[in-house]
């Protein structure tokens, strides 16, 4: 392989290794300061409890995010030193404010967060909790302003073959950014509301049935019920603005590759083999007239073609197809058990239904699969470009290195995250495996900042009723 | 416009990396001394020092490299790519410092001596990677049509290879004189005790820096020995010897905060050596902040939200300072 290709790989693995934790500790920030707001009103121990429990995989997530995501800044002008070069004038405010205004706020509240319980009064630590959740939103917020603008740029000019910025409200307002931004927000919340339920699933399929596993399993089904169908009609209106900003992207997404005569309508493949040599898409599978419903929203909308397009401006469909069908079809997963789910309660079925366990956790993780699947969709569609229009991948790579220099650092990375983000994630599993306990809302006994942390901390004997009756905790609660 | 967009950047990023080195060279000095400390209940102790305020400090570092992204592409894309892989060996360090916080407290015991020599390596290594890419940093980079057209190893040199062994005594004493100050008891002690070695290799490796960079950089030797810099420029070597001085008073005395604020001294002063050598240039040995400097739409637009925000930033890390003050103690459950 060359040194481009290689560093394409680099990229695409270490982003992906990334992009989970963020995910997670986005979903589980904004849960985390609910759940705080809601002990601090109610006062119901059980709340609490949640809270230190999930508080506990929140810190083993966001050390792995913060790590990565190191790692991630610097890419950009190691591998990528060409595009820095050519669009960093854009690219780098962005990231300033994303450090100034993000991880700087996230960094320096989550230390009280994490261990100041016991030192600041429960107002100011609710306030911490909250400054590292919009915190971890403010990021994600400067983050796809980044990224949108690198998929539909405007608001700049080429002057000597740099990019200068001319209007920053048109380069940061760039037309997919809103989409974008929605999309990726409410999925990292649907990912979250997947994993807690399916934890919850797990307790209950063991026989753990108590007023913590029940709160956490019902709220995360009522976060999916929220969020899921939403997050169809937001997808529905990214792909209207794909179709309109990047053509070739969404030619590739239907595996459309001529133009259907005037009248006809386009049919909707549902499976196929898109095949880039041929120019065909094999083994199609159609809904007739449904690619133009879905899509121009009439019966015999047109709509963009992959022989519009130049066969070197062409993004590969054979890839692209699949990833936005695996993201569509895990995403009709949730919405149906969001949707059982609702059902369920009605016969007060939720915590007991053995088959709607399984199948809650089933879809845990099917969440991040279908961040991972949405990101490879946009992200490969967008070749060859890595701004759209404007500079093609393989002119943005670093000239100077060699195919063995990105290998050796590839390989670096590959052994790296495989053995401390393997022993991260089975740390998170691990902790969620042993569940809320009954006095994790308790202040320790004794020591300093770091020993809520540690798991040999002494048991209470205190607090051990499992009913709600009873579990009245915070302060001033009686 | 009479606003030198570059030179308040320069001033910004430079402020950042000071930053950095003074916030996480302490931590990353603790991973250092680890070694020296195998007691599971004085690591954890030392661990918990720094745990609520370690990520706060490497952000620092990030702002490093988004500021000069933003306001020195030339700069970002020249530097990273010549220093391709010693910065990729610091961030594999990092990585593994920065997971070990976690992880060593959730490890089953066995487990756990793993993560520790995670948090040493990946201290010592990534320390070692930045004190190396300073040195090649300031034995200049080749530059050709605003790439970067050295070889994969231009970084290797003796020169760089001591400066990564002295940054290693630096944060070494940084962490020592930390916990000179969080700790207690018997820990305190020998921290007290383990710091004046440190001193000494440290007051070492600032003369041997002093001798050998104007001896191989002839542009840094003229820089600090023409009149009249000499006479502005004669304080900062003085400050060094005074600085040595009280610190090794101190250590022998009885101050607690002392030590950690005469060890920030010196390196601040190091710092400033360093800054005085190199001034005007972002990319030695002659490509300047001017040269190297994106479009001013770009610098504008990312000042007013740098001078607005960092004061905040740094009001509120001064606060989570506060949370965390006084001694850590041994946890009364480990007895």
């Amino acid at each position: 392989m060359d040194s481009l290709t290689l560093a394409r790989v680099q990229f695409g693995f270490t982003i992906s290794f990334h992009i989970i934790f963020p995910a997670l500790t986005i979903g589980l920030a904004s849960y985390l300061a609910v759940l705080e707001a809601l002990w601090l009103r109610t006062g119901r121990k059980v709340y609490i409890d949640l809270y230190q429990f999930w508080i506990k995989v929140f810190s083993v997530a966001f050390g792995m995010g913060v790590v990565s995501g190191l790692v991630m800044a610097y890419q950009f002008g190691t591998n990528w030193s060409n595009f820095s070069r050519f669009a960093g004038g854009v690219t780098g405010p962005l990231l300033a404010y994303e450090v100034l205004t993000a991880f700087f706020l996230e960094a320096g509240f989550l230390g009280v967060m994490l261990f100041g319980r016991e030192r600041v009064g429960p107002g100011l630590h609710f306030l911490s909790t909250l400054a590292v959740a919009v915190g971890t939103l403010v990021s994600a917020t400067w983050i796809l302003a980044s990224n949108s603008w690198m998929q539909t740029p405007q608001g700049h000019e080429i002057i000597d073959g740099r990019v200068v910025p001319v209007d920053w409200l048109k380069v940061i307002f760039n037309p997919s950014f809103p989409y974008r931004l929605a999309h990726t927000v409410v999925a990292s919340y649907i990912a979250t509301a997947l994993m807690v339920g399916g934890a919850g699933a797990w307790h209950l399929l063991r026989g753990r049935d108590n007023t913590r596993v029940r709160t956490m399993f019902s709220m995360a089904l009522w976060m999916l019920l929220a969020a899921a169908p939403i997050q169809a009609l937001i997808g529905d209106q990214h792909g209207l603005n794909t179709m309109e900003h990047q053509p070739a992207k969404l030619a590739a997404i239907e595996g459309h590759w001529e133009r259907t005569p005037d009248g006809e309508g386009v049919p909707l493949v549902l499976f196929g083999w898109p095949d880039m040599e041929a120019e065909v898409t094999r083994y199609a599978i159609e809904i007739p007239r449904a690619g133009s419903l879905l899509l121009a929203h009439s019966w015999d909308g047109q709509i963009p073609a992959l022989k519009d397009f130049a066969k070197e401006d062409r993004p590969n469909a054979t890839i692209v197809f699949w990833t936005f069908r695996a993201m569509v079809g895990l995403g009709l997963l949730m919405i149906a058990l969001a949707f059982w789910g609702l059902w369920l309660r009605r016969g007060r079925q939720l915590f007991s239904h053995r088959l709607f366990l399984r199948f809650a956790l089933m879809l845990s993780p099917a969440g991040l699969a279908a961040i991972l699947a949405g990101w490879y969709t946009t992200e490969i569609g967008r070749q060859p470009w890595v701004v759209y229009g404007l500079m093609r991948t393989a002119d943005a790579a670093s000239p100077q290195h060699s195919a063995s220099q990105v290998g050796f650092t590839l390989a670096l990375f590959v052994l790296v995250y495989f053995v401390v983000f393997g022993a991260g994630t089975a740390y998170g599993l691990r902790l969620i495996g042993k569940g809320p306990s009954s006095d994790e809302g308790d202040l320790p006994l004794h020591g300093g900042p770091g020993e809520l942390h540690q798991p040999m901390r002494p048991l209470s004997a205190a607090h051990q009723g499992l009913d709600a009756e009873g579990d009245l905790a915070a302060p001033g609660a009686k | 416009m009479g606003i030198d967009l570059p030179l308040i950047w320069a001033v910004i990023i430079l402020f950042g990396i000071m930053m950095y080195v003074v916030m996480d060279g302490f931590d990353l000095g603790i991973g250092i001394l680890f070694p020296f400390f195998p007691a599971k209940e004085d690591r954890d102790v030392m661990m918990n020092t720094v745990a609520p305020v370690w990520d706060g400090n490497e952000t620092w570092l990030v702002l490093g490299g988004a500021g000069l992204l933003a306001a020195f592409p030339l700069a970002y894309a020249v530097i990273l790519s010549a220093f391709y892989l010693p910065l990729i060996l610091m961030l594999v360090g990092l990585v593994f410092r920065g997971v070990a916080f976690e992880f060593r407290f959730k490890a089953r015991a066995g487990k756990r001596r793993w993560w520790d020599a995670a948090f040493i390596g990946g201290s010592v290594t990534a320390t070692f990677f930045q004190g190396v890419t300073l040195g090649a940093f300031l034995n200049g980079l080749k530059v050709v049509d605003g790439n970067f057209a050295g070889g994969p190893f231009d970084w290797v040199s003796p020169f760089a290879i001591f400066t990564g062994l002295a940054l290693v005594a630096a944060y070494a004493l940084l962490g020592a004189t930390w916990l000179i100050m969080k700790t207690e008891g018997e820990l305190h002690d020998r921290m007290r005790t383990l710091s004046r070695p440190l001193v000494w290799a440290m007051l070492g490796v600032i003369g041997a820096l002093s001798v050998w960079t104007p001896l191989t950089h002839a542009a840094i030797a003229a820089r600090w020995f023409t009149l009249p810099n000499l006479f502005y420029f004669a304080p900062v070597p003085l400050l060094v010897g005074g600085v040595v001085w009280r610190l090794l008073r101190d250590l022998r005395g009885s101050g607690h905060a002392s030590p950690f604020v005469l060890t920030l001294a010196l390196l601040f002063l190091g710092y400033t050596g360093l800054g005085i050598s190199l001034w005007p240039n972002v990319i030695p040995p002659d490509i300047s902040i001017w040269q190297a400097a994106g479009p001013p739409q770009s610098l504008g637009f990312a000042l007013v939200g740098a001078l607005m925000i960092i004061p905040v930033i740094l009001m509120y890390t001064a606060w989570s300072y506060w949370v965390f003050r006084g001694k850590v103690r041994h946890g009364d459950g480990y007895h």
